[in-house]
């Protein structure tokens, strides 16, 4: 599901920007090294497959409800990961500047959610050591399976984590989770499904192409394990940081009594995590200057001032500051990985 | 002087799932000769067509254009020279708008801005186009894209024109304007199509194809005229041959 | 199906609209684009509670669109039709916060929904933006304009050529969505199996497709650079307009313009 403007605050929109505008940037670059001019004309008329495959609904078996494509692992399969990823991106860009899906500063957002977990994660890391070249029908299938599961995954917690990072939702972290994992979960087997038999079909027709990218190498000249190794540090960070909110940001009910009873701060149950992040909000100030987001001296019109505004401004921005800071914490890891490799040829 | 002769010697393709397409085709077109290339669908039409400019490497024989017989080195100046126009617009439109397709072309040539921007006014010019100059290619309509697709290859200043189909899903009005358009060019021109009445109006000259071989080349009204080789070839006169033109009544 | 058809319709009103005439037409590209920009962040930098003083911003685009000839009865059809997974989530805000903030005589507003009419007039505000970005500028003086400012090369054109080919690949599959259609009843015909078939056909065709643009290029001498011809010149006049809509836009998010008016009428 699409990230849009109207739950993003600027902070949280405008570091997953940088981000993305990042990894479109060594795309870019990397596409261009590779020397294959077939790749100008395919990326594109495979962007346009994606938008016109997306028309196309069918009916998931014993749910009756319709389901669309996503395309993004078909894309990384047939692309290999550079490649797709700016399909992906541009097919993000022309659906927000058209169809309004997702917003222009949500634009950074999504083509990091829908882009990055599926191109660099999910595929990688699950598809190609499973299914490989696509030979044996099964691991094929197991793999595109599994990768789509997980790319998609991922990519709803990266709106779930935007989205709580900002703070324009009520919505309490623990009911947003279980909604949308389990939805995404399920989306992720049936595209999953759908990508094992097109591309099964694909390799069918025109086993050329599937060999031609399996023989590429997605991680360029990096060990599996330096991978592995900073995937787990980023694990470790959005773990800490998701289970600060979900312990620190209780029922939205119980946040507005307790604001109406005009407590400063909110409750921090881990003593020790809640004074460190405190601490690394102050060193690690994004915006300096964060009367954008106070809004103590223009209230609304026609609405009192209650007294207790700044301990909600003081929380969300906490909360914006630290999941920004994290976010770009990760970025610059995945940046810091990916980059130091040895041109091809 | 043998410029821009184009010479093709035992041709020979096979593609890939085994198909022989082309089995050994030799001719000869000269400078400013207007050749048409028919046969029946699946005759190694398209595919001969595809071996004039390199887009195709033969697994037999030869191309030569001009001075150059064809090889790797000598591709980027053949291209200038040979013009290829394809069956579907749709495939050599690719940039956002008519201008910049015409030239895409001429910028790939190095050409200094200038040069560029006359270039492009000049086909628009000679094709009847310079109003759509500014239009994207999905609001044409299928004349229109047919026009500009030449136009595209006119702006490269080709010597030798090759078009695939041309007259194809047009409307008549469209076609004759094609028509009278392809008339006026000084090119050496060679033109594949199942439009045989555009041949009769276009093309002195006939290369018969079935089954990757040429059956006959030679005068298109001689070609015309022999029943025989049309039907083993699958293909009929040309449509205003086939009955009187004032009482309708078919000939014997 | 039928919204994505409806949009691709309203598309080539996008493109009718880009090519009309006007002083905002006429502005350089980049401008418009970080216009654009400036006016999104401001918006959206907003608190969760407010909403009044996102009304001058409103006030704001109408005044471009009216300038630049957009009808806005086009951008709210457009606005309406998209179906916001932003305004599902925001339902949950007033089921939240119960919270009192003011009241209108005898009625009780709670923050849950001002902060969900908030959500409502963000995502109006950002998404009209966008669209009349496009719709003065049209999408492919955007795309020169953003590589201009320094996105990569390689990007844009990837953002031209999707655009070119969106048209002919949507009609594709607008054929192949008819044709299965008129072939299944009463729900049969539509599961998986079939739609994987009909995706691996139309991606098979797609990719000769490439391969035959592909082709094309080559033939015109095509060597894995695209040159984009960027004929764009930056007048005083369109930097000194952009600097005074800039600090207009942050003047209306610093100060509550609307609150203002309202002391204003009420004499306070």
């Amino acid at each position: 599901m699409h990230m849009a403007d109207a739950l993003l605050s600027p902070a949280v929109g405008g570091v997953f920007w940088a981000a993305s505008a990042g990894a479109i940037a060594f795309c870019a670059k990397r596409v261009q090294r590779s020397l294959d001019d077939r790749k100008v004309p395919l990326m594109a008329v495979l962007g346009a497959f994606i938008f016109a495959a997306q028309m196309i609904n069918f009916t998931i078996p014993a749910t009756g409800s319709s389901g669309h494509l996503g395309g993004g692992m078909i894309l990384a399969i047939l692309l290999g990961p550079s490649a797709a990823f700016l399909t992906i991106a541009s097919v993000l860009t022309v659906q927000a500047l058209f169809f309004a899906d997702g917003g222009l500063l949500a634009l950074g957002c999504n083509i990091f959610n829908l882009g990055v977990f599926p191109c660099f994660l999910a595929y990688p890391l699950i598809y190609r050591p499973i299914a490989g070249d696509g030979a044996s029908p099964l691991r094929l299938g197991l793999g595109a399976t599994l990768a789509a599961i997980v790319g998609l995954q991922l990519g709803a917690l990266g709106v779930v984590f935007e989205t709580i990072a900002s703070g324009i939702s009520e919505l309490p972290v623990n009911a947003f989770v279980w909604a949308m994992l389990p939805i995404h979960l399920a989306i992720g087997l049936v595209e999953g499904l759908v990508t094992t038999a097109v591309v099964a079909s694909v390799r069918k027709a025109r086993p050329e192409i599937l060999a031609a990218a399996a023989a590429s190498r997605p991680l360029g000249s990096l060990s599996l394990g330096r991978v592995l190794a900073g995937l787990g540090v980023a694990a470790l960070i959005t773990g800490g940081a998701l289970s600060w909110f979900a312990s620190a940001s209780p029922d939205g009910l119980e946040w507005s009594m307790a604001r109406a009873s005009g407590k400063e701060e909110l409750a921090a149950p881990e003593q020790g995590l809640h004074s460190w992040l405190a601490r690394l909000q102050e060193k690690v100030a994004i915006l300096p200057d964060y009367a954008f987001r106070t809004n103590s001296s223009t209230p609304a019109a026609g609405e009192e001032a209650t007294p207790s505004w700044p301990a909600v401004d003081a929380g969300t921005t906490a909360s914006g500051l630290v999941g920004g800071g994290l976010t770009m914490l990760l970025a610059a890891a995945l940046g810091l990985v990916f980059r130091r490799r040895t041109p091809l040829r | 002087m043998s410029h821009h002769i184009v010479e093709v010697l035992d041709l020979i393709h096979t593609y890939g799932d085994g198909t022989a397409a082309v089995r050994g085709i030799s001719f000869r077109i000269h400078h400013g000769e207007s050749v048409a290339v028919v046969g029946a669908n699946g005759a190694g039409k398209s595919t001969l067509l595809l071996h004039l400019n390199g887009s195709l490497t033969p697994q037999g024989g030869s191309v030569r254009i001009g001075d150059f017989p064809l090889t790797r080195e000598t591709l980027p100046e053949i291209r200038r020279t040979v013009g290829m126009i394809f069956q579907d617009p749709d495939d050599q439109l690719f940039m956002p708008t008519v201008a910049e397709d015409v030239a895409f072309g001429p910028l790939n040539l190095g050409l200094p801005p200038g040069e560029v921007e006359q270039r492009v006014t000049r086909a628009l010019d000679r094709v009847g186009v310079e109003h759509l100059r500014d239009r994207p290619p999905h609001r044409l309509s299928g004349g229109e894209k047919r026009a500009v697709s030449i136009a595209t290859v006119l702006a490269m200043s080709p010597d030798i024109l090759v078009l695939d189909e041309p007259s194809s899903n047009l409307d008549p009005r469209a076609r004759r304007l094609l028509i009278e358009l392809l008339a006026g060019f000084q090119h050496t021109k060679i033109i594949a199509t199942h439009d045989l009445d555009l041949v009769l109006d276009l093309c002195p000259r006939t290369i018969v194809l079935k089954e990757g071989r040429i059956m006959a080349d030679g005068p298109t009204g001689a070609i015309f005229d022999d029943d025989q080789l049309l039907a083993d070839c699958h293909l009929e006169q040309p449509l205003r041959l086939q009955a009187c033109p004032r009482c309708g009544r078919k000939q014997a | 199906m039928a919204r994505i058809d409806s949009a691709f319709a309203d598309l080539a009103a996008l493109d009718t609209l880009a090519a009309l005439d006007s002083p905002v037409h006429r502005l350089d590209p980049r401008v418009k684009v970080l216009t654009a920009l400036v006016f999104v962040v401001c918006v959206v930098s907003f608190d969760k509670y407010v909403l009044a003083a996102m009304a001058p911003f409103a006030l704001f685009l109408s005044l471009v669109m009216a300038v630049a000839g957009i009808p806005a009865g086009y951008v709210l059809r457009r606005v309406a039709l998209v179906a916001p997974f932003a305004m599902l989530v925001g339902l949950f805000n007033p089921l939240l916060d119960q919270q009192p903030q003011f009241f209108l005589g005898p009625i009780t507003v709670s923050g849950g929904w001002l902060s969900f009419g908030s959500i409502l007039l963000r995502f109006g505000l950002t998404v009209a933006a966008m669209l009349v970005l496009v719709a003065v500028t049209g999408f492919h003086a955007v795309c020169l304009g953003l590589e201009r400012m320094g996105m990569p090369r390689i990007f844009a054109v990837q953002l031209l050529l999707l655009y070119r080919y969106m048209f002919v690949l949507v009609e594709e599959g607008q054929r192949m969505h008819r044709a299965r259609s008129l072939r299944s009843f009463q729900g049969r015909g539509l599961g998986m199996r079939i739609f994987g078939h009909l995706i691996a056909g139309l991606l098979l065709r797609t990719l000769d497709r490439a391969q035959r643009v592909h082709m094309a290029m080559l033939c015109r001498g095509f060597d894995g650079t695209i040159r984009l011809r960027r004929d764009m010149r930056l007048t005083l006049r369109d930097l000194l307009l952009f600097l005074l809509v800039c600090l207009l836009l942050l003047a209306l998010r610093r100060y509550d313009c609307a609150q203002l008016l309202g002391r204003l009428f009420m004499g306070s």
